[in-house]
């Protein structure tokens, strides 16, 4: 069996991932990838509507601004030395990923042009016609591709990691499978940075892509690294009716109304300033009302655009005019598009420092997987992106220097070993008469009825025996395939799995928080309460299984919390 | 709806190749993913396949529907069968590249395309404080191309890259002209002569096939002409490409109508000997049947030749034509 050996190892080929793999490999390291998919493929393709750019020129707007606005809508659940950071160096990263080839956007002038986005008091949101997340993941790809670069980093596309290895109190690496030929291997590393992403697809509908199932996050949690802010889980208040696709947060960006089915503009009785833009859980919850009072249709209501102009559409939002006329029929120049609230993203993650590090020494984390936490409880929408460039690049700039003293561990052959027996165990499982696919779609519908936009004692408590029956399932389930070559079977098996841990910690989370913040609503305790609950909820595994919660204060350093009005 | 799919099955393990047969009932509204995702998850576990983003975004889910590349979640059911439920879908994997196992490939022949076109920005100069200062038009001309998603389905259908593997193929030369046209870039030339290159930009034969398959409007044909046209003006006319457009224009000004005798010495070079032979006994044959006729022997323009009637109509339409090329974009400041 070959080890391999890298100074850092970054897990996950997304925008977190690769910006990291760029900084380390531009500070002389030894760099590998792994990724499950081919990195273009990852999920921060999705991103539509744009990112902000804190600092750059007029336009992006004072960086304390920005860190306000970013604090107000984390409902002050956000660390204000984390977001303060955020918004400084956020600026820095949008014009980097210009100089490198981003095709932004531009006003007349030639100078970049912005959008406004909900939650946001200005326009200072950056964007690539409607592939603002492609465009940028495809040029940090283009980077990659650089000769000197290519030839000096290790990708490992298409390897599918199954465990963190912890030898002597730190992270080693990781343990992972080649998906083309369904070996298992130790890859080991001074630091590993875990980018997987987020969850979403632990809800059903969600907005999320189908390889958004947590496992870092899970793999994290099974290495004894803490994890906080569960709870918070974004609802957008806009996916599409059906599968749930996202309709960018930039079409409202542009002047979109909400409509219930009378043809209101509803937003007028929650947040008669911000109207439609108000921060993303308040819209949420303005259209789960109106639904759930009856003046939805269908369970949705919809989105009209019809007053924007036929050349606006079809310039600044032309994917999902694509996505209107493909999936559902819809022409967004004439027609209502119906809508509804999905899940979008985990504020919560991996708990991290300022530096992208865990309290796990060797083991860092950026991009959604990871809590810095700048999010808090609601993120605000074009934040995720920037998330990911600026720590992901401060995980690299603090893992190289630290790493330069470190040695290589002996890894033991148990770790491998451990894996293998997992799979030979999901392998050797004779059929039984469940599904894979239908234990994640009762996991997914039954997180959303109970653990969605309202939250209730009983509708908690009751996740929590679902989750414990969906547990027994999933250890007793089989696969088809048994075969070792692309065995996607195997994966959605192991993936499942991950999703699971993840539902479980969310729910805890949500069961403990008695206060409604941000995302999390509680109909028992609808008023935020800060005396209280000025905190963040963080679990951790403990060496013999079990499970230890505990608090950590938020950081406030400028932004006393204050009552949030949109 | 009934949905019934035939699919192309591989099994590397066993050196196994067939195909599956499925019938299954399926919402009105589902496209082929949906569909495959359902025999996947419900009826066969085996069935390998790419797909994650369900929304033609993230690349993976290209494969051949009845002949044809395409994405299958852009792949609307009722579009493909035309509304015929007895209509069995023929579902492959992508040609051009080798099949890993069922409708998965082995998309490195891709990628390594992609790489030789030197895929990323190449500026000149010290890089400015704040962002480069372009037209807008020309970041929305780029946009187009940026939208390529590397789904590889007009790499799968292209007719050149089937006879000849060392064609650059659609997508790379798509990504080539996103560099070769950034005003932000500084070595338009040296890619340009690059692309100029056997296996470049000339030898596409302009079939359509990238433009009719690509599921993101790249249309990579148009970008490669765009191409074409941008090396003619750099003046990079040394190789068989460029010499072909010149005596094609000759041709046409000079006569009205294309010179079938001095187009293949106007192009591979009139003292390229070697290459002459070569094509010798095709001209023979041409010659046999009929399809050269001896008459435009005579090199355009020089006294004698053939010419047209209304040539000066003909010489007016080339000129107007001309004119209408667009500017190149630049950095201001
Ligand atoms: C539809 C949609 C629209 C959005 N729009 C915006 C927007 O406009 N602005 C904004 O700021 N944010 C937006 N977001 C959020 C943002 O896109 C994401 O939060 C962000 O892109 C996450 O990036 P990432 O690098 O952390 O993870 P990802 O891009 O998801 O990458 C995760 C990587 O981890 C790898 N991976 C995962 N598990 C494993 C494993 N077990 N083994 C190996 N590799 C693994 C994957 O292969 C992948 O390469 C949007 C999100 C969605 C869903
Ligand atoms: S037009 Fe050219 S590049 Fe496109 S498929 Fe045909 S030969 Fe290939
Ligand atoms: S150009 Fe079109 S068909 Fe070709 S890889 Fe890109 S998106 Fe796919
Ligand atoms: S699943 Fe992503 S392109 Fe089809």
């Amino acid at each position: 069996m070959a080890v391999y050996e890298h100074d850092v190892l970054v897990v996950g080929g997304g925008l977190a991932g690769m910006r990291a793999a760029i900084a380390a490999q531009q500070l002389g390291a030894d760099v590998a990838m792994v990724s499950k998919v081919h990195p273009v493929r990852s999920h921060s393709n999705a991103a539509q509507g744009g990112i902000n750019g804190p600092g750059v020129g007029e336009d992006g707007g004072p960086w304390e601004e920005h860190a306000y606005e970013t604090t107000k809508a984390s409902d002050y659940l956000g660390d204000q030395d984390a977001i303060t950071i955020l918004a400084q160096e956020g600026g820095r990263e949008v014009l980097q990923a210009e100089h490198w080839g981003v095709v932004f956007s531009r006003k007349p002038d030639g100078h970049l042009a912005v959008r406004r986005f909900g939650g946001m008091g200005k326009a200072r949101t950056f964007f690539v016609g409607a592939i603002t997340g492609q465009a940028i993941l495809h040029v940090l790809y283009e980077q990659l591709m650089h000769p000197a670069r290519f030839q000096a980093m290790r990708m490992y596309e298409e390897w599918f990691v199954t465990s963190l290895i912890v030898v002597d109190g730190q992270c080693r690496g990781c343990v992972a499978l080649n998906i083309r030929t369904g070996e298992l291997h130790a890859i080991t590393a001074k630091a590993t940075i875990i980018c997987t992403g987020g969850l979403g697809r632990v809800y059903e509908p969600s907005t999320n892509a189908l390889i958004c199932t947590g496992d870092g996050i899970a793999q994290a949690y099974r290495a004894g690294a803490p994890i906080m802010d569960m709870e918070m889980v974004q609802i957008h208040p806009t996916s599409l009716k059906g599968s749930g696709v996202l309709i960018t947060e930039g079409a409202r960006g542009e002047g979109a109304y909400l409509l219930n089915k009378d043809g209101e503009r509803f937003m007028t009785k929650y947040a008669p300033n911000m109207m439609e833009l108000a921060s993303r859980d308040v819209v949420t919850r303005a259209e789960q009302t109106e639904i759930d009072e009856g003046r939805g249709v269908d369970g949705c209501v919809f989105l009209d655009l019809r007053h924007l102009g036929e050349q606006l559409i079809k310039e600044r939002l032309e994917e999902i005019y694509e996505i209107a006329r493909d999936l559902v029929n819809v022409d967004l120049t004439k027609e209502l598009l119906p809508i509804l609230p999905g899940v979008h993203y985990i504020m919560g993650g991996i708990k991290t420092d300022i530096d992208g590090l865990t309290p796990l020494p060797g083991l860092y984390s950026a991009g959604e997987a990871a809590c810095v936490s700048v999010h808090g409880a609601n993120r605000v929408g074009a934040n995720s992106l920037l998330d990911t460039l600026v720590f992901g690049r401060r995980a690299a700039e603090h893992a190289v220097p630290w790493l330069r003293d470190q040695k290589f561990a002996r890894v033991p052959d148990s770790v491998v070993e451990d894996d293998r027996r997992m799979i030979r165990g999901i392998l050797d499982r004779s059929q039984n008469g469940d599904r894979v696919a239908k234990i994640r779609r009762d996991m997914g519908t039954s997180m959303s009825a109970n653990v969605g936009i309202f939250r209730s004692p009983d509708k908690l408590n009751q996740q929590v025996q679902n989750l414990t029956e969906l547990r027994a399932r999933y250890d007793a389930v089989g696969i088809d395939d048994k075969g070792c070559v692309f065995n996607t079977d195997l994966l959605f098996h192991i993936e499942l799995g991950c999703m699971l841990d993840c539902a479980e910690m969310i729910t805890r989370s949500a069961i403990e928080r008695t206060e409604s913040r941000g995302a999390h609503t509680r109909l028992d305790y609808p008023e935020r309460n800060d005396a209280e609950w000025l905190k963040h909820i963080v679990l951790t595994r403990q060496q013999d299984g079990s499970e230890k919660m505990s608090y950590l204060p938020v950081t406030i350093t400028e932004w006393q919390p204050q009552e949030r009005k949109y | 709806m009934k949905v019934k799919l035939k699919v192309r099955r591989t099994d590397p393990e066993h050196g196994a190749a067939g195909y599956s047969q499925y019938a299954i009932d399926m919402p009105e509204s589902s496209t082929l993913l949906d569909a495959l995702i359902q025999v996947r998850e419900y009826e066969d576990g085996t069935l390998a396949l790419r797909c994650s983003c369900r929304s033609a975004i993230c690349g993976s889910c290209s494969m051949r529907v009845d002949r044809r590349a395409r994405l299958a979640c852009r792949a609307k059911i009722i579009t493909v069968t035309g509304g015929d439920e007895e209509h069995e879908i023929l579902v492959e994997p992508m040609t051009n590249m080798p099949v890993i196992k069922d409708l998965i490939v082995d998309q490195e022949l891709f990628f390594s395309k992609i790489r030789q076109v030197d895929p990323y920005l190449q500026p000149l100069g010290p890089v400015p404080e704040r962002e480069y200062r372009v037209p807008n038009e020309a970041m929305i001309d780029l946009t187009h191309t940026m939208n390529c998603i590397m789904c590889g389905a007009c790499v799968s259908d292209c007719t050149v890259l089937e006879v000849d593997k060392n064609f650059i193929a659609p997508a790379a030369l798509a990504k080539a002209y996103r560099f070769a046209a950034d005003p932000r870039d500084g070595h338009t030339h040296e890619r340009l002569e690059k692309l100029s290159e056997y296996s470049g930009i000339w030898d596409c034969t302009r079939c359509n096939m990238c433009v009719e398959v690509c599921p993101k409007g790249v249309a990579p044909m148009n970008r490669i002409l765009q191409l074409r046209e941008m090396a003619m003006e750099a003046g990079i006319q040394n190789n068989a490409g460029a010499r072909h457009t010149n005596i094609f224009t000759k041709s046409i000004i000079d006569g009205g109508r294309l010179n079938e005798v001095w187009m293949l010495p106007g192009s591979v070079g009139m003292f390229n000997v070697p290459r002459l032979l070569v094509e010798a006994p095709g001209a023979l044959r041409m010659l046999r049947v009929g399809k050269l006729p001896l008459a435009q022997a005579i090199p355009p323009g020089a006294p004698g030749s053939h010419k047209m009637q209304g040539m000066d109509r003909v010489r007016n339409v080339v000129k107007k034509a001309a004119l209408l090329k667009p500017k190149r974009a630049e950095v201001t400041d």
